[in-house]
């Protein structure tokens, strides 16, 4: 099992798009993916699971990933992140 | 309500303009009563079959509608569609369906619990954005729900004679549906003067009244209905008297836009030979058909904001470009202004953009040019794409709200520094691009003098103008009456601005609703505008009067409103011209 806390950080938040995406990322892998943020905890497969998240610019989401290809999940979801989900160009 | 009572009149909004008569085509939208069965356990994997089928079924449903609205209305419409079928994708969704359909639940039951569930978890969800996303969850539910049920909303395609559509609400879904030469208008339950419904109506050109509240629920499919575009209402089971009295009036509007359409290929030029300009303003590229239908020379305000409403994130700047180059192509061989955009910040919060502070003053507070240079990345993804479109299509670039020639300095550099950008990477534009600045805040119109010798066009912008001249709210009842273009105040600024604009060698338009009035084209004529930019279907009847009457004559008009000291000596002049029956 492995673990990182990412803090979003493009403007909007993780909204329709990027929460599609992150699903679209995650889903790409075979190890399950879980999102913890506050008291919540959703699966990061689950489109309407990341939408009830709500999470703003600035929130801090832990990834918690387990599996074959659990490190290279979470790679990719930070880079992900780090990409500002493709929002500046 | 009984049914039988006649002269049923519904007020709502007037969304598109125009009087149609028909008999009603209701299309309703898909409730469902839903019961808890209990399936025994032999049946339990037939159960599973047919809650696969209807999920496939709908998923087969939203791959067409993607690719229609996609063909029809664009990408950033089809991506709802798209989000869609990732909901019906959803893997925690799906596990827990089968799972309560494992356990002896039929499978609408199952469905709508489990999606009930996750609906309600968004009610918990404090911001607006996130938790308004439940709507999409709801419209998935209920397409598998109507797969389930082998109910089938009747779509817009089925309607195979003249009718007028009335529903709750009409989706981009929808309206790709719809057959053009059969739909006479449009009533819905809800809707403002921007949603989809009055878009899709102005495009086809059609009446169109929305946010009527009880429509769909009150008329009678196949039940004889008027709507009245103009003054926003509908009447449902009209009278033999109440139909006669609209057919008059719809006879009156054919005679007068057979009349105007003859001026479509005709100047805006005055009896003694004085050419104006007569160009429109539009919201989006939907309504280029009806500028050029109604002979505009060009496009005098493209208002971008529209692009910037019912979404969720910010516009990139390829789909800035794409909507630019769009809308000047189709207008060749005519020209464009744009006008950089003008929000406030309250409306890019809903974008996500930033948490702005509510202010106490949004009218005069960070908006337009001020919020642009602000936050210069917003300004450069626009006039990135203004400036990849102007290479395709005669473009100018106009910024709103200027209220001092530093601001129009600070525009200017952010805008040199992109195209110096587009140089470098070898992107075409057009070098020559004219930059022009609406004139529209008192403190701009004093010194437009200033301002012309730094420009290459200025644009009045009357709403704001005498809103913040006159300081009055029009839409504050209590002072509305107070709100008059005709002041005194505002003809010496708009005469100064006019003045100030042709000792700098440049033209001066106006794009505000004074231009569109028909009450003062003569005035305005007079005091030497160069260009009226009106809404498109303003067109003709102005176009109208500038041919009926002489420049000197208007000149002279002008003079002699100019010196008057009240409201009372212009209206007198205004009477003795008789301007109302020139129209």
């Amino acid at each position: 099992m492995k673990e990182k806390i990412i803090k979003v950080s493009n403007k909007m938040g993780i909204h329709a798009r990027p929460a599609a995406m992150l699903v679209q990322t995650s889903s790409k892998f075979q190890s399950n993916v879980k999102i913890l943020k506050d008291d919540f905890e959703v699966d990061a497969k689950s489109i309407m699971g990341v939408m009830t998240l709500a999470a703003a610019m600035g929130s801090e989401l832990k990834f918690v990933a387990e599996g074959p290809d659990e490190s290279e999940v979470l790679q990719s979801i930070e880079a992900l992140f780090d990409s500002g989900f493709q929002e500046n160009k | 309500m009984s049914l039988s009572k006649k002269n049923i009149i519904l007020k709502g909004v007037a969304a598109s303009p125009g009087i149609a008569i028909g008999k009603v085509f209701l299309l309703e939208d898909d409730e469902y009563c839903l019961i808890h069965k209990e399936i025994p356990k032999n049946a339990r994997a037939a159960e599973l079959k047919r809650l696969d089928e209807a999920i496939e079924k709908t998923r087969a449903e939203l791959k067409t509608t993607y690719q229609k609205i996609n063909s029809v209305l664009g990408e950033n419409y089809a991506k709802i569609a798209d989000v869609h079928i990732m909901i019906l994708d959803d893997p925690v969704m799906k596990k827990d369906v089968v799972k309560m359909v494992d356990d002896g639940v039929n499978a609408e039951y199952a469905v709508f619990k489990v999606l009930d569930k996750i609906i309600r978890s968004f009610d918990a969800i404090e911001d607006d954005y996130f938790r308004e996303r439940k709507q999409d969850i709801q419209d998935v539910t209920k397409k598998i729900l109507g797969n389930l049920l082998g109910k089938e909303k009747k779509p817009l395609s089925k309607i195979d004679k003249e009718s007028i559509v009335v529903s709750h609400n009409l989706t981009p879904a929808d309206t790709v549906a719809i057959r053009e030469n059969f739909v006479k208008a449009f009533a819905t339950d809800i809707g403002g003067k921007t949603s989809h419904t009055a878009i899709v109506a102005q495009s086809l050109e059609i009446p169109a009244v929305v946010g009527l509240r009880s429509i769909s629920a009150n008329a009678l499919s196949g039940s004889v209905i008027i709507v009245d575009g103009n003054q926003g209402i509908v009447i449902l089971n009209p009278t033999e008297e109440t139909i006669a009295n609209y057919k008059r009036e719809l006879d009156i509007q054919s005679a007068k836009s057979k009349e105007l359409a003859k001026l479509k290929d005709m100047p805006a030029e005055t009896v003694d030979k004085h050419t104006v300009q007569l160009l429109a303003n539009i919201d989006n590229a939907d309504e280029v058909k009806s500028v050029i239908n109604n002979g505009a020379s060009g496009i005098g305000l493209y208002r971008s904001e529209f692009m910037f409403f019912n979404r969720s994130a910010m516009p990139s700047e390829e789909e800035h470009y794409q909507s630019y180059m769009k809308v000047s192509k189709m207008m060749m061989p005519y020209g464009v202004i744009v006008r950089s955009i003008d929000l406030g910040g309250d409306k890019l919060t809903n974008l996500g953009f930033l948490s702005m502070e509510r202010e106490q003053n949004p009218f005069m507070g960070l908006r337009a040019i001020r919020l642009c240079l602000k936050y210069p990345e917003i300004f450069i993804d626009q006039l990135r794409g203004i400036l990849r479109a102007s290479s395709e299509g005669k473009i100018r670039l106009m910024y709103p709200m200027i209220s001092g020639v530093e601001e129009l300095r600070e525009a200017n550099k952010i805008l040199e520094k992109v195209k110096k950008n587009l140089r470098s990477e070898n992107i075409k534009f057009d070098e020559n691009i004219e930059v022009g600045a609406m004139i529209e805040v008192p403190s701009a119109a004093i010194i437009a003098d200033v301002l012309a010798k730094e420009l290459d066009f200025i644009s009045i912008g009357t709403n704001d103008l005498i809103q913040y001249t006159l300081a009055v709210d029009r839409v504050n009842e209590n002072v509305t009456h107070l709100y008059d273009p005709s002041h005194p105040a505002i003809l010496r600024l708009i005469k100064r601005i006019i003045d100030a604009g042709h000792e700098a060698g440049i033209d001066v338009g106006m794009c505000g609703e004074m231009a569109g009035d028909p009450y003062y084209t003569m005035l305005l004529l007079g005091m030497g505008l160069d260009e009226f930019s009106v809404s498109p279907a303003q067109i003709p009847k102005i176009k109208k009067i500038i041919r009926s009457v002489s420049y000197e004559e208007s000149k002279m008009a002008a003079e002699q409103i100019l010196k008057c000291e009240d409201k009372e000596s212009i209206s007198k002049i205004m009477k003795r011209l008789k301007f109302k029956e020139r129209y």
